[in-house]
């Protein structure tokens, strides 16, 4: 196992995407909120439009839209007229406001100005206001997206609330159906369930009558509130920065914090079933048993089409452990794992999770483009390629297949729908990985044989 | 429609035809909160100069400017590709501190080496213009040390709105302009401007001309090459289509080498016969012949096309279509197609449209029809809601806003990936139209499933 460092200065078809972006999804995902970038009108536009090419759904972020003379004066001003507007159109139970990389670097003191609008505007019925600063020359989206929610703990949830036995779950970047999916786990253990950020709904939403100002569904601001007076909290994500919501409400309020890896693969799978029956006090319901031994059933039928293969796997720091984490289970030999996120540990957790299966040990890169996967990779023969839409122009040229899996998937439909997680997402990849091969195998043979 | 569904310092920037006159105010910062549908100057930038397609496009600046414009646009190169790849200088926190210049130049040196560029364009974001590092000095010295032009292109975002974009790139631009011989240039050529051969429309635009015998100098700048560029200056008439992408390269050219333009659009059937009728009457007394060519090429295109129009026609009639387009120009034409196909225009905006767009608008669309100047999701969803409409033509964002509504949609924007232009593209614009509007999906959405119980 190695880790290596960037050899050059440039990046080339970037694995990572910025702070704001990552700071706005998780802003989405709490009720009655608007997400607010204060900078120039471009980077809500572009995130935009990039969060839509993937969800499918409306996605309205606002801006303080800063000119030239709020770039020199500073845009304070245009913040709080912004967020002025907002209210007005859209009446917030909450504004997420993230920085950008222009105001971060023009200084702008965004706590005290949003001091001065609570002063200024006391007397009007104003949402809360939560604040995150993501400069986007400082980590990735994932950066954002952790920063967002500890910021909403630690803003909104100030006070200890009576224990009332429900847990929290930060579950990480993951798409809409796995969100459904961690409420339906919890609800069968008997536990009420506090998700932060919860985007199953925000952005993955019903046909309607008319455009909703904002969409139904998110943690509800209230809910927040009252994450102090959890059981406990379980927090999804090995490489997750060591300050986090979960730590700040173990740390403040006694919450105890259970960090375990993304539930992908039996044995990661178990980890997270084993914390429930420790928090609920009851056992695996049974429906969970039944996954779990159709999962190791399909995992036994499938092996031979798989054993060996060589994947290279790339995106989130999370994701893409817990990925390695399952693979090395079904035999598929993980060559390369990469991430444009820098010094989040994963070298590490990569290999804590696949400790006594895995049978290869796999480059890991950190900090990587796609230019410099392609380079390592290439020599390496892999056969699929499994991460989001971004690695398709090197799987064509290997011609060798894509598992979609993760953000952004634009190239196809239905990506906020892909399940990842538990047994029955992990069933799902399995599935998915097993006929890829079976495609690849079909596609490649002279003869066409129509059983495989 | 909630009374705070459009912001009072907005309301100067809606109009509707036949109530009162136009005094549109447009070219105006986009409102803070007000969630604009606009992009920036970088944006604007980027998009003109993005199918140039053997130069090196590296932006200056943290990851997201470059990876939310790696390769989304349909713009398409019959050779090489060089433009579909997302480079960066991805500053970090010590490069804010001490100035990414070093920086800059070690990811020149490096790309220019690795791809052999013919030349470089080198954007720069808001935050290169806070730090204030120097492109031009950087690149200046590149363009000696590499031998190549290294073209610094003054986009930082927050300095104006996407026009502004525009206009640093055609700066940049027209440095390439005169480096090349020019000699051997028919004089019956042209250039075609602010065409981005989204699906290889440029390509069915050149096969029109290459009919009418009039020789393609440059692409500016669908399938782009710089050294096309260098000459371009040699063709004896600019084509401009787009609402003002490159008329200020047009300008320049004229200004400096008295090349004459005129604003084209291959859009729609009238306008795309119009294009090519003016064409020929430019080259008429080089050679007279030509607008007999021309006449024969679209009455054989038309008589292919009608009969299909016809057809589809009989389902969309009276079926009513709002448009929010980047630039204005496209809207003319859009309209004058949709009334083709019997349908009916209520409401067009643009993110870009200045006074003498709007006032055209207004000249040519039916009374009643909402005319909006860089609008947002609230107010387009009213309009849309107002307005009972059909189908929607927009951009990527626009998409989810007509679809949770239960509207059909048609994209129209750099991203798409079917042509669009020439009578062929008209076809294909009234197939998508009407399989969108004909679709039995919309019986299942809750505004239409409601109304007829």
């Amino acid at each position: 196992m190695t880790t290596k460092s960037k050899n050059y200065t440039s990046t080339t078809n970037a694995c990572k995407l910025c702070t704001p972006l990552g700071a706005s999804l998780a802003f989405r995902g709490v009720e009655g909120s608007v997400p607010f970038l204060h900078g120039s009108q471009g980077c809500a536009t572009y995130m935009r439009r990039y969060v839509i090419s993937h969800f499918r759904e409306p996605v309205d972020i606002a801006s303080s839209a800063l000119g030239e003379k709020h770039a020199v004066y500073g845009g304070g001003p245009n913040l709080k007229k912004g967020i002025l507007n907002v209210m007005k159109k859209y009446e917030p139970k909450i504004v997420g406001v993230a920085t950008t990389c222009l105001t971060e670097t023009i200084g702008d003191d965004v706590p005290m100005y949003l001091n001065e609008f609570h002063k200024e505007f006391g007397d009007l019925d104003l949402p809360d206001i939560v604040q995150v600063s993501t400069p986007s020359y400082n980590g990735t989206h994932m950066d954002g997206w952790h920063g967002a929610v500890r910021s909403m703990v630690e803003q909104l949830c100030t006070e200890k609330a009576e224990n009332d036995g429900h847990v929290n779950i930060l579950p990480n970047l993951v798409s809409c159906e796995d969100v459904r999916h961690l409420f339906d786990i919890c609800e069968d253990f008997g536990l009420k369930a506090t998700i932060l950020p919860d985007i199953s709904e925000t952005l993955d939403g019903p046909a309607l009558e008319d455009y909703m100002k904002i969409p139904v569904g998110g943690t509800p601001v209230e809910e927040i509130k009252k994450m102090s007076g959890a059981a406990a909290t379980i927090e999804l994500g090995r490489c997750v920065p060591t300050k986090s919501g979960g730590t700040s409400l173990e740390e403040r309020f006694g919450v105890t914090n259970h960090r375990i890896g993304l539930p992908m693969g039996i044995r990661e799978c178990d980890k997270l079933f084993e914390t429930l029956e420790t928090i609920s006090g009851k056992e695996m319901p049974a429906r969970y048993q039944r996954e779990r031994g159709r999962l190791i059933d399909a995992y036994v039928d499938g092996h031979k089409y798989i054993f060996g293969k060589r994947a290279v796997v790339y995106g989130e720091e999370d994701l893409v452990t817990g990925l390695c984490a399952f693979l090395a289970e079904i035999g598929v030999d993980v060559i390369l794992a990469g991430s444009g996120a820098k010094k989040k540990g994963m070298a590490e957790a990569i290999t804590a999770v696949t400790e006594g299966v895995g049978r290869t040990t796999p480059e890991i890169h950190e900090g990587v483009d796609f230019h410099d996967i392609a380079e390592r990779a290439g020599g390496l023969k892999p056969d699929l390629l499994i991460g989001h839409s971004k690695g398709y122009r090197y799987a064509k040229a290997w011609n060798i297949p894509l598992i979609r899996v993760g953000f952004p998937v634009h190239d196809r439909f239905g990506g906020q729908r892909i399940p990842t997680l538990g047994y029955k997402g992990t069933q799902y990849l399995f599935d998915l990985i097993v006929n890829a091969m079976l495609e690849k195998k079909q596609a490649d043979n002279p003869v066409g044989y129509g059983y495989m | 429609m909630n009374e705070y569904t459009i912001l009072e310092e907005r309301k100067d920037q809606i109009h509707r035809t036949g109530e009162g006159a136009l005094d549109m105010a447009c070219n105006r910062e986009s409102l803070a909160g007000a969630v604009s549908q606009r992009a920036c100057v970088f944006c604007g930038s980027r998009v003109v100069l993005y199918p140039i397609a053997d130069a090196l496009h590296l932006v200056h600046g943290p990851i997201g400017c470059a990876v939310y414009t790696w390769d989304i646009r349909g713009a398409l190169s019959s050779g090489p590709e060089l433009h579909r790849l997302s480079f960066s200088t991805d500053l970090q926190e010590t490069d804010v501190i001490f100035g990414g210049e070093k920086k800059l130049e070690a990811a020149l040196d490096e790309l220019i080496d690795r791809h052999s560029p013919k030349a470089a364009f080198v954007y720069s974001t808001c935050i290169v213009g806070i730090i204030g590092d120097d492109l031009e000095a950087v690149c200046r010295k590149m363009s000696e040390k590499k031998g190549i032009p290294v073209l610094p292109v003054m986009s930082e975002g927050f300095k104006g709105s996407k026009r502004e974009g525009y206009l640093a790139a055609c700066k940049a631009m027209f440095k390439l302009v005169g480096t090349e011989e020019t000699s051997d240039i028919s004089p019956l050529s042209v250039n075609i401007l602010g065409d981005f051969n989204l699906a290889g429309e440029i390509w069915i635009i050149r096969e029109y001309f290459r009919k009418m015998g009039v020789e393609v100098v440059a692409n500016i700048t669908g399938d782009g090459r710089v050294k096309d560029i260098g000459r371009s200056h040699g063709a004896a008439l600019n084509l401009v289509q787009c609402s003002g992408a490159t008329l200020d390269l047009a300008k320049m050219m004229k200004e400096e080498y008295g090349t004459p333009f005129m604003r084209v659009s291959y859009l729609g059937i009238e306008d795309m016969a119009d294009s090519l009728y003016q064409v020929a009457d430019f080259f008429k007394d080089v050679d007279p012949d030509i607008v007999k060519r021309t006449e024969d090429l679209v009455r054989d295109e038309l008589s292919k096309l009608m009969p299909e129009l016809a057809r589809m026609r009989k389902d969309l009639e009276g079926k009513k279509v709002a448009m929010y387009v980047g630039g204005s120009f496209k809207a003319f034409s859009l309209l004058k197609a949709f009334r083709h196909l019997g349908m009916k225009v209520v409401m067009v905006g643009s993110q870009t449209g200045t006074k003498e767009d709007y006032a055209e608008l207004e000249r040519i669309s039916d009374p009643g029809t909402i005319l909006v100047d860089d609008a947002n999701p609230l107010e387009l969803s009213a309009f849309i809601k107002e307005k009972d409409v059909d189908i929607f033509v927009g951009g990527v964002k626009e998409r989810p806003i007509a679809f949770k509504m239960g509207v059909g949609f048609c994209d129209h924007n750099h991203e798409r990936k079917e042509a669009l232009e020439g009578f062929v593209g008209m076809l294909n614009f009234a197939r998508e139209i009407h399989a969108s509007a004909m679709s039995p999906v919309w019986n299942f959405v809750p505004r239409r499933a409601k109304k007829q119980i």
